[in-house]
Parts: structure tokens; sequence; C-alpha cells
């Protein structure tokens, strides 16, 4: 009954599986796309830092940083895009996103 | 050890609970609650991992300031969220199927996984047993990997100052304080003597 580095890893994976899911479910609200990434670099930084525990490597500890703040500087540009967007098209379907036909 | 055991049931089930929430609510509101609430599952496991450190900094930045952003943008939006939902069934088989896939692949890694031979002595920076974890990361951070932290520093900066020129806007009718057109006065072009003759004032010359 012991928990090991597996337990932590299948948690991970089952939150980051999550995440890819709620990217494709709801591929119309770009709010919850973006909620979907938080959950897959919340499921990368518990990798980190079980491999950190496990291996007794502080360095994993400091990646899992670096990650959350990246993961913080991409949420508010993604928002101050979403509400530029918003204020100038007056809607933030994904479909209506097309203005550069890409 | 049954206890330890307990706790990282209870927070890992209800962190992966939350997380289905996130994706499955209808209204985004409780997509950012839940969302809260799997970041304060996933900070029990941190310190149950006896990363201390981690765990505070992803309540203070998770729940202190990214969902906070979200429920923000989400209540400043007037946009109606229920249409978004109308079609979700159409989506759901393919996003099963590869979910399922992905998830069956990971599981079997997780499985079959073995730590390499030469892993145990290729370790950077060991874990030391006697100060707190806090002291530990500041004891590597500042020294070893302070570039790394500069660079996020600066990843930080640039997010702020692009949010802040995103959007900031300027409305028309409000009156703004102009600094250079302030400094730039010179007596020469806001003063006017005139002489006024006594009765007359200036009424009948201006």
């Amino acid at each position: 009954m012991t928990i090991g580095l597996g337990h932590y890893l299948s948690v991970a994976a089952i939150l980051f599986t999550l995440g890819i899911f709620g990217i494709f479910l709801n591929r119309k609200n770009v709010i919850i796309i973006l909620m979907s990434i938080e959950l897959i670099l919340l499921a990368v930084n518990i990798n980190l830092v079980a491999f950190s525990s496990h291996l007794g490597d502080i360095v994993g500890q400091i990646y899992a940083l670096l990650v959350l703040t990246v993961a913080a500087a991409e949420t508010a540009i993604g928002l101050a895009i979403l509400v530029v967007f918003y204020r100038n098209r007056g809607t933030i379907a994904v479909e209506d996103i097309n203005l550069m036909k890409g | 050890m049954i206890v330890a055991a307990l706790f990282f049931y209870l927070f890992a089930g209800l962190c992966v609970a939350a997380a289905f929430m996130v994706i499955a609510a209808r209204n985004p509101v409780h997509s950012v609650l839940y969302l809260i609430l799997a970041f304060v599952n996933a900070a029990g496991l941190f310190v149950m991992l006896g990363a201390e450190f981690l765990a505070m900094i992803l309540i203070v930045v998770y729940v202190g300031a990214v969902a906070v952003l979200f429920l923000f943008v989400v209540m400043m939006l007037d946009v109606d969220f229920a249409e978004f939902k109308q079609g979700v069934l159409q989506y759901l088989p393919i996003g099963m199927v590869i979910g399922c896939i992905f998830l069956a692949e990971l599981l079997l890694v997780v499985g079959a996984w073995a730590i390499g031979p030469g892993i145990p002595h290729a370790i950077a920076s060991p874990i030391p047993t006697t100060i707190p974890n806090t002291e530990a990361i500041g004891l590597v951070l500042y020294t070893k990997y302070v570039y790394f932290f500069e660079a996020a520093g600066m990843i930080l900066l640039v997010a702020m100052v692009g949010a802040i020129v995103l959007t900031l806007q300027h409305r028309v009718r409000v009156k703004r304080q102009s600094i250079v057109e302030q400094v730039s006065r010179t007596p020469a072009t806001s003063m006017e003597i005139r002489q006024v003759r006594s009765g007359q004032g200036l009424g009948g010359s201006a």
C-alpha cells in the first residue's frame, strides 16, 4: 500500500489526458481551452516534482518553478489577446476567429 | 504509512475529479472554480512529495492570480456561453478515442519504466536533508541557476508589458495630463501683459 513514483506519474498522465480531452471537447470556447492548457502544464509540473522527489535531485523543482512562470505569462497574454479580440469583434467563438484566413 | 496513502488517494482523486469537471461544467465560472480546486489538491500532492515551497507558490500564483484573472475575464465578456456547448456531442467520439489511446500509452509507459544505471551518479544537486525545502531551493536557484531565474523574471516583465499594452485603451473624451506640453510652456506662450484703462476693462479692446 506504499505510494511510489508510479502513482504520481499515473495522476499526472490522467490530468494530461483530461487536458487534451478538454481541448477536443470544448473547441468552441477559448477560455476552456486555456484552462485545459493550464491542466496540461500542471500535469507536467507534477511529473517534474515527482521525479525530483524520487531521485533526490532538487533541479526538478527549479524546472517546475520555471514552467510555472511561463504558464502564468502565457495565461496573462492569452487572456489579454482574448479581451482585445472581444473588444474589436464582439465574439470569442473559435470558428469566428478567421481574420487571418489561416 | 496508511495515512499517507489515504491522503494521496484523497488529493489525487479530488484533483482528477475537479479536472474532469473543469472540462465538463456548463458554466465557465464553475470551470474556473473547479480549476482552483484542482490546483489546491495538486498543491497537497506537492506537499506530500516534500516540495512545500512549490506547493505554496502554486496556491499563491494560481489560486491568487491566474484563477482570479480567469474569473475577471469570464465575467467581463458578455458572451452567451451556452451556445458554445452545442455540438459537443459531435466532437465527443473523436476526443474520446484520442484521449483513451493517449492515456493507455502513457499508463503503459508508467507501468514499464526503469531508472537507467547512470542516473543516480548524474544528479546535479542532491536534496539536502538538514535544511528546509525553501532554503534548499534558494541555495541552488540563486547560485547555479541564477541566469534561468533572471530569464524567468524577464519573461514575466515582457508578459506584463504586453498585457498592459494590449488592453490599454485611450478614450477620446477623457482629459489627460500631457507632461511634454506642460514642461515646454514658456512665459511667452502662456502670458500676455495688457494695460487696462480704468473704467473700461478689457471688453472693448480685446
